[in-house]
């Protein structure tokens, strides 16, 4: 939207902005800014005008503006949201904080680093491992709808991380796998065409895997893509207990697929 | 890649995280209802192996009186809790559509009905 | 500065990118492979195409008539060789596709489904809900997790080919990170940098489709094929640009004027049937035709004065009431949540705003089927490349496809010419990003004389290419939209950044950026000026005809040291020789 095309609104609203520039300082501070109350602005319109027009020196990270890309996560208010989600209208009259997300090293300003999610997604082995190997030349797996239904919502991830920023787990253990990395691996375990839910429970029922989660919530709660990793996760511990029992009372019994 | 990484900033969790937000805080509320859940079973257990003498002055007496005003919305805080997650763990499907999460909460509290009617049912008969 | 070095440099972790490396993991894993993204792959802008991918699968189904499809939707501007590859090679790359976990929707007996798409006479658009860019570009990055062969250089800015030798060896890239430059030597280089749709105010791109590979390819004198062929998609939601899919469309959605009339029927695109009618809606028809010919028809429909006047400029609207709730839940879930959330209703019971947006690029850096640039050891494939397979306009839900098909044929060209290359110059390559990193040292963290900010040049810029290249295009208003650039140019060069510290530094980048885009239109423009015909998504006002005679060619634009110099190259004809584009016959 090119803010020069139209007249600017007579409202403004605050935006109590989270800095933090290592080049400059060791510490972290909050810097205010007055934006234009567009009210069909999203908190991404507001931090763009203010890169473009007050403060140039102000870094984030976004790019399809439309919810699909993932890159514009960050603390609203104290909640995680997409900057490019948020509506100023519904946090009028402000001010709104806008912070980086929670329980992330922060690299500069609202930009975190998230490489130990990238990490884990390798750790999950979070990619398609056929059950039976099939050459191109016959075709398709066939797979029905109701079989595609089964993992369709842990499909449709879109790798936001405000999941992680929900999750008091991951805060006090940096080392649990995490909500989004446990609905990818779901999203594969649940595959009719995949087979290797074995080769991934060592992950997931590792000591930093399902176990650490105390089912907060909050990550089902924030996830703007209605992914439902708590879910995920929940049913994952069902799968493993059951199991359990199994290789229990029935040690000589198949190994579980 | 042996590129330098330039001084990243640590946020340390405070120990009042819970306190931050709705959700957190009612997260631990009903974790803590565990604790009085468990206090309640361990009761039963004291009345159970009790005789009909003490089993009855134990629960006219106040403090038994208090303890079960206390526990009772912390139990039923933690029952209506965990019945609406059974679906997140329970997930039925027909075809290609979920059974509805609504019925499988609502099966949790149907049988909870019938039970709570048969042990009535039964304290009223035999009391 | 220390060398880097791999046996392939891919420069783009989107579809093309993606596909590229897991050919090469999959076919070569003894070589080593670096990807160079300067976003985290999954954010790459294939994962906001939506509505599908296509290639022939079903009996009812024949290569012919998608070649056919295609070339007449280029308005006989592709290359039929190319076109032919393309087709032929589809149907097995979507199958890989599957194959790695790809969640298309199916049919009841569990084979993939296709839907119908505009241009395509047998529908072939193989889709995921309609969230299929989503879906393939996760299903690549996922997949191509699993490879150790490849090394991921996450959020490093290309900045520069290194050409030696008459050879590219490699790229200068920006660590974000730590703001230094790094040295990626490579025996080839793919670019697999997409588009270019920000150069324009009113676009579904992504902030990120800035034609980085088109201009740094350009720079270094391969020519840029076609670029005055911009597509704008007939629906995009007015203000934000962003894309509400053809497969709206598909579905049976309808484009109503502001009488709430089907106007695309006075635009020789057929005759509308009524949305009940079970043969609705009839392929190749109404709003089923090119994307090229409804953008126009909304153009004229303007200027008769039949469209809606809005808070963000006139708009017709989409109706899709007729679906039900259920149908758009199931088929185009993402077109509900977008209108709800960006446009403020409910496509169930209310019409959608919408206007065509600039989507697509046909033109970009030029090469062969195999992906081969005229610079040794470049290569290109995906939205920045022009092949051509897109000609003058592109069919809808080919583009996709395009990134697997040629992903994998570069990738495979790639590897042929770095088994018989001799070893890449490591000191020279490492000489030559040693200047470039000089040279944006003088350049931005230096004092510059300029008043300007950047945003206020990129909004001229924009501005100036919508009012000269747009939809509809004249003598007139293109050269005075090449004069702005020109000053927009020199502008630039005095820019001032506000920021001038290394560790992810996004205005320097911005700054990178701006002047990617001005390269970029410098060639939209002249090739416009230069093709004095109308074909395809180029419609001169002032030459309002196809010349076959004069214009049955590619535009080939060089940079110079003044104005950009246009050459062209004869379209392949095989077996389709050039007619007319026919639409809505029974």
């Amino acid at each position: 939207m090119d803010p020069s095309k139209s007249t600017p609104p007579k409202e403004t609203i605050s935006l109590e902005v989270f800095r933090y520039q290592p080049e400059e300082e060791d510490e972290s501070r909050m810097q205010r800014y007055e934006v234009p109350l567009h009210k069909d602005w999203v908190v991404l319109d507001a931090l763009n005008y203010i890169k473009d027009q007050i403060d140039g020196t102000l870094s984030f990270r976004w790019s399809c503006r439309m919810g699909v890309c993932g890159s514009c996560g960050m603390m609203v208010n104290g909640e995680p949201k997409l900057s490019c989600a948020a509506f100023l209208r519904d946090y009028a009259p402000g001010p709104i904080r806008v912070e980086p997300l929670n329980y992330f090293p922060v690299i500069r300003d609202l930009v975190i680093n998230m490489e130990d999610f990238l990490h884990k997604l390798g750790e999950v082995k979070a990619w398609l491992l056929p059950d039976e190997e099939k050459p191109v030349s016959e075709g398709e797996y066939r797979q029905s709808p109701a079989e595609l239904a089964r993992y369709k919502q842990f499909s449709m991830c879109i790798n936001c991380m405000l999941c992680y920023a929900a999750c008091p787990v991951y805060g006090h253990h940096p080392d649990f796998i995490g909500p989004a990395a446990i609905a990818l691996a779901q999203r594969y375990n649940l595959d009719s065409r995949d087979g290797a839910a074995d080769q991934r429970a060592e992950v997931i029922f590792s000591h930093e895997g399902i176990w650490e989660c105390t089912f907060v919530g909050d990550c089902t709660r924030v996830c703007p893509k209605n992914v439902d990793p708590a879910g995920a996760i929940q049913q994952a511990k069902v799968e493993g207990t059951k199991d359990w029992f199994r290789s229990v009372l029935v040690p000589w019994g198949k190994k579980p697929s | 890649m042996t590129s330098q990484k330039s001084k990243e900033l640590i946020r340390p969790m405070p120990t009042t995280w819970w306190l931050g937000k709705k959700s957190y805080l009612l997260f631990m509320v009903r974790e803590l209802t565990c604790v009085f859940v468990g206090a309640y079973a361990l009761l039963l257990l004291v009345l159970v192996s009790s005789d009909q003498q003490t089993f009855a002055s134990i629960l006219k007496s106040p403090v038994s009186i208090v303890a079960h005003l206390v526990a009772l919305p912390m139990v039923l805080y933690h029952s209506i809790t965990w019945f609406n997650l059974t679906p997140k763990v329970m997930v039925l499907w027909r075809g290609e559509e979920r059974v509805s999460p609504t019925l499988i909460a609502g099966s949790n509290y149907l049988v909870w009905l019938v039970v709570s009617i048969v042990v009535a049912g039964i304290a009223f008969l035999y009391g | 500065m220390e060398l880097l070095s791999h046996d392939i440099l891919i420069v783009g972790g989107g579809g093309a990118g993606l596909r590229a490396a897991i050919a090469i993991g999959e076919e070569n894993p003894q070589l080593s492979v670096g990807v160079v993204s300067k976003v985290y792959p999954m954010r790459s802008h294939t994962v906001s195409a939506e509505g599908g991918a296509a290639a022939v699968i079903k009996p009812n189904d024949s290569l012919e008539d998608h070649i056919y499809d295609t070339i007449s939707g280029a308005d006989w501007l592709a290359d039929q060789d190319a076109v032919e590859v393309f087709v032929n090679e589809a149907p097995e790359e979507m199958i890989r596709l599957e194959h790695w976990g790809c969640p298309w929707s199916r049919d009841p007996d569990g084979s993939v489904a296709v839907r119908p798409f505009g241009g395509m006479k047998i529908e072939r658009t193989w889709y995921a809900a309609d969230k299929t860019g989503f879906h393939m570009l996760h299903s690549l990055f996922q997949t191509a997790l699993k490879f150790n062969n490849l090394t991921r250089y996450d959020e490093h800015f290309a900045t520069k080919l290194l050409v030696h030798d008459g050879r590219c060896q490699g790229v200068a890239a920006l660590e974000l990170r730590t703001g230094q430059i790094r040295a990626i030597a490579g025996m080839a280089v793919i670019l697999c940098t997409g588009g270019a749709g920000r150069v324009f105010p009113f676009t579904t791109n992504a902030a990120i489709k800035t034609g980085d590979g088109m201009a740094m390819a350009y720079r270094e004198g391969v020519p840029l094929k076609d670029m005055e062929f911009v597509q704008y998609h007939p629906t995009g939601l007015p203000g934000t640009g962003i894309l509400i899919t053809e497969a709206s469309r598909g579905e049976g959605g309808i484009l109503i004027n502001k009488d709430g009339y089907r106007y695309l029927q006075d635009y020789a695109l057929g005759e509308p049937l009524d949305v009940n009618d079970p043969q609705h809606p009839r392929k190749r028809t109404m709003e089923l035709g090119p994307r090229d010919r409804l953008s126009q028809a909304f153009i004229q429909e303007h200027d008769k004065g039949n469209t809606t006047d809005g808070p963000y400029g006139h708009v017709v609207h989409l109706d899709v009431r007729h679906l039900g709730e259920k149908k758009i839940d199931k088929k185009i879930p993402f077109v509900r949540e977008l209108c709800r959330n960006y446009a403020g209703i409910d496509p169930v019971s209310e019409l959608i705003p919408v206007r065509p947006v600039v989507h697509y690029m046909m033109g970009g850096v030029h090469t062969n089927i195999e992906g081969e640039t005229p610079l040794p050891g470049l290569l290109a494939a995906g939205e920045c490349a022009c092949v051509s397979i897109n000609g003058a306009n592109r069919l809808g839900s080919n583009s996709l496809t395009e990134l697997l098909v040629f992903g994998a044929r570069a990738a495979r060209a790639a590897v042929r010419f770095a088994r018989q290359a001799v070893d890449v110059d490591g000191p020279a390559v490492l000489r030559l990003a040693q200047q470039e990193q000089e040279r944006i040292r003088q350049r931005y963290f230096q004092p510059q004389q300029g008043k300007d900010n950047i945003a206020k040049l990129r909004t001229e810029l924009v501005w100036a290419m919508e009012a000269g290249v747009g939809i509809y295009r004249d003598e007139r208003s293109l050269r005075q939209t090449a004069d702005v650039i020109r000053e927009l140019k020199e502008r630039a060069g005095q820019l001032q950044l506000a920021d001038h510290s290394l560790t992810f530094n996004t205005e320097l980048t911005a700054a990178l950026e701006l002047e990617y885009l001005l390269d970029v239109s410098d060639t939209v423009v002249c090739g416009a000026l230069a093709r004095t015909e109308s074909r395809g998504s180029h419609q001169r006002i002032d030459h309002d005809a196809r010349d076959d005679e004069r214009f049955l060619k590619h535009s080939l634009v060089y940079r110079t040291d003044g104005d950009p110099r246009v050459e062209y190259l004869d379209v392949v004809i095989t077996r389709w020789p050039p007619g007319d584009r026919v639409y809505g016959s029974k």
